[in-house]
């Protein structure tokens, strides 16, 4: 016993405050917003401490669940991530694929592609809702403008103002932001590839693409889950951009973290923390099977 | 993912101390207040400062703010203004970090708050002291309208002290674009439905007839085709229960509002009001209704009325005034209530309204100040206060409480951008109304 706590008595000592701090601000604060989610809270006496609040179990979810609007969110949320998604990933690898071969000028084109990442999410919303105006036909401006002048009419569309697919164009730039981020991780993992193995498929005499097919993209699938994973939950958690291309009260870009804002500032505050926990567990089932999955490879290695 | 649990815990701890930081702060400030006399009435006590909460940090509302500053400056020189403007959406980034500090009891001294239903939330909660014998103190009882203070009261209490009064019924106009459309600039529309065929030549001419901006701006003009279409007892009824949501002369009204929304144009969910009235400013559009704050952008542009531009009341709501104010409270627990009590008087006082309005382009509350001192648009709107019938703005806060005024604007958004049919954004409003 004595040994046992001397083999792990400093190393808890250590990790201790911030497991204490990670316990009470992380998991502790879950826990008070997922019991929030549970009670009557939606008025500001309540959330005041000065009317009562009584526990009424699953209600608010399934309030929630069962609304046309919320389910509109839930929709939209869908929609923004796959496109969001399929862009950054189709984006991401050709860029990394083309920078692969020895290229004249790489490192000014891989700074060049992974420049707007540095450019935040508030700053590019306001410039894209110029570039993103509705406006056709005469009174045209943004990207709808472009298309005039370079002969692309038939190109011209209201953008976000879609109400079904609105919010697919809000993933436009945040593909423009994160393919760069992408284009990095696959980068990576292409040079990750030892230079024997394509030495020796050259060798066997195989072709670029059948190297490329056979040799190098297999080793690169451990890459692209990350990506999917790093991408995925940044989608699922879409907020700022959308705030400042859209304004929360536009029904055509609504997504669960913009319904979060409007509950918590109309005094929903049991609506919002129910937002927040269905958040919360989206996220969950994409990123939980990833780190289970992690684990069990480190311990095979 | 080591370092950023570090990280984590790094920034875990810094809160934790901040927290105690402020507790630490909060305990001290009673204890100087203690030290004056007793207090006896709403607000006595320390006035050496008071930290002023609004969110008038730029344009005409930061030059009304210095303006009332300066005037505060020579009423109270013994009290320290402090500026807790928050910039940013209009004020609500400010209500956002308002809420958390009243909900931390760490009030500021004073803050701003459309006069109304607004307020009703942070009655609720308890957050605001009643300030009525300060209306008798400084005689204001007589000094501001009778309809005002029967509107400003709550179950006999009065919750704030208002610091100016803004009309959102106005309709803006260009009058050259009316011309090429074959309109007379100088006509007057008795109706809705005399102003869309109005509108109607103005789109044949190829211009946008009415320029509208985002979900706000919506609700805005949605307010006042209710007041002309239900009438101003009509109206009011909507926000006591005395009109059915559900009627049919409602449905009306909602039928005009969807005929209007299509002479609009295409962008206005990314845009907000300066744009829209801009617009008019650059002869894109014919009309655009918008509270008379827009005045001051086309001051700004160096326009001036009627030659450049046209003011009216909205078709159908002439000798209706369609208020919103903004006022100051005093919260519950402010650290220096003498200096909030000073800060009222000055903000409610002839000296203090009238440098404040004639900077910002509203116009007082008090029916005591001297029409000379205001532009032309500003006497106009004086006169109208003196004798119109008041009812209070849905988009400003005046009206309904701000869940109510969330959950009309999502169905608004929800109905112009197609996704709901009239009958249906008809239900959503008698639920957003009903609170559900």
């Amino acid at each position: 016993m004595p040994r046992n706590l001397r083999r792990w008595g400093p190393p808890l000592l250590l990790i201790s405050p911030s497991l204490i701090l990670l316990g009470v601000f992380v998991y502790g604060l879950l826990a008070i917003n997922a019991h929030t989610s549970m009670t009557d809270m939606n008025t500001s006496a309540q959330t005041a401490g000065l009317k009562p609040t009584s526990f009424v179990g699953l209600a608010n979810y399934g309030d929630l669940l069962s609304s046309p609007d919320f389910q509109h969110s839930l929709r939209n949320l869908v929609i923004y991530t796959v496109v969001f998604l399929v862009g950054t990933m189709l984006f991401g690898f050709l860029w990394a694929w083309l920078l692969d071969r020895p290229v004249r000028f790489e490192g000014w084109f891989r700074s060049i592609y992974l420049f707007p990442m540095a450019v935040s999410f508030v700053a590019s919303g306001v410039v894209w809702r110029w570039l993103l105006n509705s406006n056709q036909g005469e009174q045209a401006s943004g990207l709808n403008r472009l298309f005039q002048m370079i002969g692309l009419d038939f190109l011209q569309n209201n953008w976000w103002n879609n109400v079904n697919y609105g919010i697919a164009a809000i993933a436009i730039p945040a593909i423009w932001q994160l393919s760069g981020y992408v284009m990095a991780l696959f980068l990576a993992g292409f040079r990750g590839v030892p230079e024997e193995l394509r030495e020796a498929s050259q060798i066997d005499g195989a072709t670029t693409w059948q190297m490329y097919r056979h040799v190098i993209f297999p080793q690169l699938s451990p890459v692209a889950l990350s990506a999917v994973i790093i991408v995925g939950h940044m989608s699922l958690k879409a907020f700022d951009l959308i705030m400042s291309i859209s304004k929360p009260a536009n029904y055509q870009t609504k997504v669960p973290a913009i319904d979060m804002y409007v509950f918590k500032s109309s005094f929903h505050y049991a609506d919002a923390a129910a937002v927040g926990v269905i958040l919360l567990v989206i996220v969950a089932l994409l990123v939980i099977p990833y780190l289970v999955h992690l684990n069990r490879t480190e311990k095979r290695a | 993912m080591r370092t950023r649990r570090t990280l984590m815990a790094v920034t875990a701890g810094l809160a934790a101390s901040t927290l105690l930081l402020t507790a630490c702060s909060s305990d001290d400030s009673p204890s100087t207040d203690n030290s004056g006399a007793p207090s006896s009435g709403a607000a006595s006590g320390d006035a050496s400062e008071v930290e002023v909460f609004t969110w008038w940090a730029s344009g005409s509302e930061k030059l009304g703010l210095d303006a009332l500053v300066k005037v505060f400056g020579e009423q109270h020189p013994e009290t320290k203004f402090v500026n807790g403007a928050v910039a940013g959406g209009a004020g609500s980034a400010a209500k956002d970090l308002l809420q958390t500090r009243l909900q931390a009891n760490d009030p500021p001294d004073t803050f701003q708050a459309h006069a109304g239903a607004e307020l009703q939330d942070y009655i609720d909660a308890g957050q605001l002291e009643d300030v009525s014998d300060l209306y008798t103190e400084f005689g204001l009882t007589d000094a501001f309208p009778k309809d005002l203070v029967d509107r400003l009261t709550v179950d006999g209490k009065i919750y704030s002290i208002p610091s100016n009064i803004h009309r959102a019924n106005v309709m803006w106009a260009n009058p050259t674009v009316l011309k090429d459309a074959g309109l007379d600039p100088s006509a007057t529309y008795s109706s809705i439905a005399d102003w869309i065929v109005a509108l109607d030549k103005v789109k044949v001419s190829g211009k946008t007839a009415l320029s509208v901006a985002t979900t706000w701006t919506q609700v805005n003009l949605l307010e006042t085709v209710l007041i002309a279409d239900l009438g101003a007892d009509g109206y009011s009824g909507l926000w006591d229960g005395s009109t059915d949501w559900n009627g049919s002369d409602v449905t009306k009204a909602l039928t005009d509002f969807e005929t209007l929304m299509s002479y609009t144009n295409t962008d206005r969910d990314g845009l907000d009001w300066p744009d829209a009235t801009q617009q008019i400013i650059d002869g894109q559009a014919g009309f655009n209704v918008m509270g008379d704050w827009a005045e001051a952008a086309f001051e700004e542009a160096g326009k001036s009325a009627p030659a450049d531009y046209t003011y009216a009341p909205v078709p159908g709501t002439d000798g209706v005034f369609d208020f919103l104010a903004d006022s100051f409270t005093l919260p519950v627990g402010a650290k220096h209530p003498g200096g909030t009590k000073n800060w009222l008087e000055t903000i409610s006082s002839p000296e203090g309204q009238t440098a404040f309005n004639k900077a910002k382009g509203s116009i007082p509350a008090r029916n005591d100040a001297n029409p000379d001192d205001f532009s032309a648009y500003q006497q106009t709107a004086i006169t109208s206060f003196g004798k119109d019938t008041i009812v209070s703005s849905l988009a400003h806060g005046a009206a309904a409480p701000v869940a109510t005024l969330n959950a009309i604007s999502d169905a608004t958004s929800k109905f112009t951008t197609g996704a709901s049919d009239l009958a249906q954004y008809q239900k959503d409003l008698a639920a957003a109304a009903a609170g559900n």
